[in-house]
């Protein structure tokens, strides 16, 4: 396996718990991998499966969805709906052969910038443990 | 049509050029499609940085602004302005978060740069299909919430009812006046905490623009900024308020007098079933406990308290009401609770005898508590040695890591107060000393010269040797370990968050820090407002301070509430979902996403119609919308995805 491999992660944060928990990791200066680009939205419950599509289409290697604690939503539940689309997303990855280590959804609050700042950590080290995205090369761990 | 989108990225000094080439960034920028000007800039939102983008978009004819710079989070509304100052509409703006999400979080030049290049990249293709949208404006309804009646909530309440304007003073005891009413004197100037307090509790009973609603709830807020509906339940007194005139024979004619723990005096009295929680309460109402009275529980009770009440005033029929108001703002003032110091059993609280907290030391050299002020032991003697320990709980890793902030200043008041009744020797347990606040450090001093012991080392154990009460600990100033027998010690227990505040936060809508209190939008410059505009924060539940703190933060949050008033009007945004009845299949999926109910169905078009003034923006139907007729303003697909792109390519 490559070495030097640099794994490109998505990050679809919801704008009132998660963005601002990544905020706050700059804020507190707490280093982590630049391999995460972050896009923001207002409730993961924005999140279309269509947009993790997309990422894994553009490149990426991985794709963290990050909201509320549930209870703690802006919106009432946004959180939950993503939390009951997460395992569709999951099986429709896996029908293309896509690894589910690569989609996660987690939950950071505006006060966790230490613990996304480890999420962050883990999943770089983990995609390079699987190493670069191949379209249906994860048909087999999958099965 | 082409788009025409300037780049700006800042330096913000060193904070994003040290680590990121911003020039490198700028000029990669200016070769992105559509990108017809690339700047960077030391500090874009200063003025002549702002001016800089007014002066491009009005010379070379921007359609779209990208400011590559700090969080959207902090800047975003500065930048809307620039573009609104030169006639562009502020939503044709979006920024990139290289600093916070890409410079301080980044140690390596070459990765920032590159990160930096990507999120430039999302913000343009982003920007380009961004749409203008008109804000919404919605009137304001004048009236505020305050929720708790300690004086965080007093001071605040009093402070906008002056100003004119309508008051709800949301209580859940029976009585206003929270943890201060429990305080004998107060720190530095040894004031009767009743003395300033009371004064103050009768002006929100008096004032006509204060409405108080005691032993009362918040169950649910709705709404927005400017017009929130809450709904409040309130229990039953079975006590009719308006007969009852406080002069408590019910509670000496209760057949369970002196028989129920009075939590006021935390337990160390007794009080009965129809009970007034204290001499100046307010309300000065009796109440009936429903936990506690034997008609209310057992349905079996002589009611002698019917009969000693000549006002006729008991009513057992009475219910738990609930209530819904209409109010503009929101003041959550609702405290803090103190460590349990059951907890850390290594202090012998709750196993040995002649071991109290600081508030139970509080109720009793209170003169109206349980001992009329008296400092006596469980054996009515008075100590002849007394041991306070400060940090019980606070700055323990094993508890909470923070510092209570008030326990070093009202331990020196309690060896005071000891000094002053008794004969008693003194010794306080510190692990540093910190008397910050005004003329704390001369309370200190002239405490020290009363002859109280100060010693510097944490208390580690309390322990009963031969029946005698002994505190152990490590004198780091003498570099010995001690053991110091005494009559009477008293714990200081650590100031924590509400056992229900992570509920509280639920039903407001508010975040809470990592030690579990409420969390403001700006832990310096913006101390008293939340993530939820119209819900401001003040006192001990935003975290621990002293009372000159908590009143301050009354008042400011108070000023927070009156600003929204004062404009009449206030800006709720206008991100919004939309759907396309021409692609609109009619499934319905999305009216049970939404969790506003803003979306209904139109049964002659057979298409859902999302009502805008409802909707709040969160996009929950649009990403459930199999047929992608739903978009949502500013966060629609087009936009999303092309961020997505853009950030990956």
């Amino acid at each position: 396996m490559n070495t030097n491999f640099e794994p490109k992660i998505l990050g679809i944060l919801c704008n009132w718990c998660s963005y601002t928990g990544a905020d706050l990791a700059g804020i507190s200066r707490i280093k982590y991998p630049a391999n995460i680009k972050i896009v923001r939205v207002m409730c993961t419950g924005r999140v279309d499966p269509t947009f993790v599509l997309k990422a894994f289409q553009q490149g990426a290697d991985g794709v963290l969805v990050s909201g509320c604690h549930p209870g703690d939503c802006h919106y009432v539940d946004g959180n939950v709906k993503a939390m009951r689309r997460a395992p569709l997303v999951t099986e429709l990855l896996r029908q293309m052969g896509i690894e589910k280590e690569r989609f996660k959804l987690v939950w950071v609050s505006a006060s966790e910038g230490e613990k996304f700042a480890k999420i962050v950590e883990d999943m770089v080290a983990d995609l390079k443990k699987l190493g670069p995205l191949a379209p249906g090369g994860g048909a087999e761990k999958n099965a | 049509m082409t788009e025409r989108i300037g780049v700006y990225v800042c330096h913000c000094g060193h904070n994003i050029a040290a680590v990121g080439d911003v020039e490198k960034v700028a000029q990669y920028a200016g070769t992105l499609d559509n990108v017809v000007i690339a700047r960077d800039y030391k500090y874009m939102c200063s003025d002549p940085g702002q001016e800089l983008i007014k002066n491009d978009i009005q010379q070379l004819g921007l359609t779209r602004v990208v400011v590559a710079a700090c969080s959207p989070r902090m800047h975003e509304p500065t930048f809307k302005g620039a573009l609104e100052r030169a006639n562009l509409n502020g939503y044709l703006l979006e920024m990139a978060n290289i600093r916070e999400q890409c410079s301080w979080v980044t140690d390596n030049t070459q990765n920032a740069t590159e990160k930096a290049k990507s999120l430039v990249r999302g913000a343009v293709r982003r920007v380009y299909y961004h749409r203008p949208i008109e804000e919404r404006v919605v009137s304001v309804n004048k009236a505020t919430l305050v929720v708790g009646g300690g004086i965080a909530g007093i001071q605040a309440a009093l402070q906008i009812a002056e100003a004119g304007h309508k008051v709800y003073l949301v209580e859940r005891e029976a009585s206003i006046g929270g943890q201060m009413a429990k305080f004998d004197k107060t720190f530095p100037t040894m004031d009767c905490a009743a003395c300033i307090l009371t004064p103050k509790m009768v002006a929100v009973s008096q004032s006509p623009n204060i409405e108080l609603l005691t032993y009362a709830e918040v169950a649910q807020v709705d709404g927005y900024v400017g017009n929130f509906t809450v709904t409040v339940r309130q229990k039953p007194r079975y006590i009719v308020e308006d007969l009852c005139t406080g002069c408590g024979d019910c509670t000496t004619a209760c057949v369970l007098k002196n028989r129920i723990p009075d939590a006021f005096d935390e337990g160390l009295s007794k009080r009965s079933a129809a009970y007034i929680s204290f001499p100046q309460a307010i309300p000065l109402k009796a109440v009936i406990d429903e936990k506690e009275c034997l008609l209310l529980t057992k349905g079996k009770c002589s009611k002698n308290c019917v009969e000693a009440c000549s006002r006729e005033a008991i009513d057992f029929s009475q219910k738990e009401t609930v209530r819904r108001i209409e109010v503009g703002s929101i003041i959550l003032a609702t405290g803090f609770e103190l460590f349990d110091a059951r907890k850390a059993p290594q202090y012998g609280y709750g196993i040995y005898d002649d071991v109290y907290t600081g508030i139970e030391f509080e109720r009793l050299t209170n003169a109206s508590g349980p001992t009329q002020g008296k400092i006596l032991t469980k054996r009515g003697e008075e100590p002849k040695s007394v041991a306070i320990l400060h940090c019980i709980g606070s700055r323990d890793e094993n508890y909470q890591k923070y510092c209570s902030r008030v326990c070093c200043m009202s331990s020196v008041k309690f060896a005071h107060l000891v000094k002053e009744k008794t004969d008693a020797e003194v010794f306080e347990f510190y692990i540093d000393m910190r008397t910050f606040g005004k003329q704390y450090e001369e309370f200190y001093t002239r405490v020290q010269e009363e002859g109280v012991n100060f010693i510097r080392g944490k208390g580690a154990e309390v322990a009963k040797v031969d029946g005698q009460l002994v505190v152990r600990a490590e004198d780091t100033l003498l570099g010995a370990y001690r053991e110091i027998p005494v009559d009477m010690v008293v714990l200081n227990t650590a100031l924590v968050p509400r056992h229900d505040a992570e509920k509280v936060a639920q039903i407001f809508g508010i975040s809470r820090s990592e030690d579990g209190f409420f969390l403001e939008s700006h832990i310096k410059l913006d101390p008293v407002t939340t993530s939820t505009d119209g819900v401001h924060i003040a006192g001990c539940c935003q975290s621990p301070k002293d009372i000159p703190d908590t009143v301050a933060q009354g008042s400011a949050a108070a000023a927070q509430s009156l600003a929204v008033i004062a404009t009449g009007k206030v800006k709720i945004s206008p991100i919004s979902a939309w759907s396309d009845p021409a692609v609109c299949a009619g499934c319905r999926i999305c009216l049970g996403l939404c969790p506003f109910k803003a979306i209904g169905f139109n049964e002659e078009k057979k298409v859902a119609e999302i009502n805008q003034a409802v909707c709040k923006g969160c996009g929950s139907c649009a990403a459930g919308c199999p047929s992608n007729a739903i978009v949502v303003s500013h966060f629609s697909n087009q936009q999303l995805l092309a961020e997505i792109e853009g950030v990956l390519a």
